[in-house]
């Protein structure tokens, strides 16, 4: 079982997610260099955060055409897990493997705190270990968080269950559409999500609630 | 040599977050009468051969300058 974690010009979480995966979850990780379309064996693809390609254009909007992206397209065409995490988020939007979008906070700051996240679904393969109105402490760090999508999407995402994860407690710290701080695609196996759980692997870094979402993709492989 | 102008917005239903602060800071210098600011990236691609500009300007638009999910765009070509 092994992790793959794409490193695009600007990513800055990459190091964060791999060494979450190698020293918190003890599994064997590797990165993957955007203009590569090899995902060296990886089971689990994380598109980290950061600012690709410095967020020109849009978030995102360049990083989805790089090579390594047409590998993860696939990847997650056939059933592989991806996980995208704040940048990798709307790198995932960008690319359509992830509907909606996200836009500028409505507060236009540039937010950085740990936001209380309730689980809305946990019968998923990146929350299974949790359970539903469990409320995790994760840290968001982003400028263009605010999930947005259309009516149509919304009534799409509520009747599926896609939608994963919801800021709780009024701590919407965007503007997000129905709180919505993670989702996933209608056939499972490829998440988005603002907060980053790969901060919060250690009670030293404030809270270690990410492991929750970290360690169900485990089970959910074994 | 073809010169394409390009103008690309927020969708009206979506809340346009900066337009919304330039919008109080006109206000606060007093230009009541400003009732709405809309704020989006402009773009110009100068094409070497033009044999079909309205279709690969929209395709280049849908596929990278444009997301159509939040964002409409509108552009006009200059010779």
């Amino acid at each position: 079982m092994k992790f793959g974690v794409a490193q695009f010009p600007g990513s800055n979480c990459d190091q964060d997610a791999y060494f979450a995966v190698k020293d918190f979850l003890g599994l064997p990780v590797e990165y993957l260099w955007h203009q590569e379309r090899d995902l060296k064996g990886a089971d689990v693809v994380i598109v980290p955060g950061g600012f690709s390609f410095g967020d020109y254009l849009r978030c995102g909007a360049i990083a989805r055409f790089a090579p390594v992206m047409e590998a993860i397209q696939e990847h997650a065409a056939n059933g592989g897990l991806v996980v995208g995490i704040c940048n990798g988020f709307q790198i995932l939007c960008e690319s359509h493997l992830l509907p909606g979008a996200l836009i500028r906070n409505d507060g236009q700051k540039f937010v950085c705190k740990h936001v209380p996240l309730e689980v809305v679904n946990n019968t998923t393969q990146f929350t299974h270990l949790a359970k539903n109105g469990d409320i995790l402490s994760i840290p968001v760090a982003h400028g263009e968080g605010k999930y947005v999508c259309d009516d149509e999407t919304l009534t799409t995402l509520k009747e599926n269950k896609q939608i994963i994860l919801k800021y709780a407690n009024d701590s919407n710290p965007n503007g997000s559409t129905d709180n919505i701080a993670g989702i996933m695609n209608a056939q499972g196996n490829v998440f988005g999500m603002m907060p980053h759980p790969e901060r919060a692997v250690s009670d030293a870094l404030g809270s270690s609630d990410g492991l929750v979402l970290l360690r169900s993709l485990l089970k959910s492989l074994a | 040599m073809p010169l394409v102008k390009i103008s690309i917005t927020l969708k009206p239903t979506l809340l346009d977050a900066q337009g919304r602060a330039v919008h109080g800071a006109l206000t606060n210098l007093g230009y009541d009468n400003v009732e709405k600011v809309r704020i989006g990236r402009y773009v110009e691609l100068n094409l070497s051969d033009a044999a079909d500009i309205d279709a690969e300007v929209k395709e280049i638009c849908d596929k990278l300058l444009a997301n159509p999910v939040i964002e409409d765009y509108r552009y006009e070509v200059a010779q």
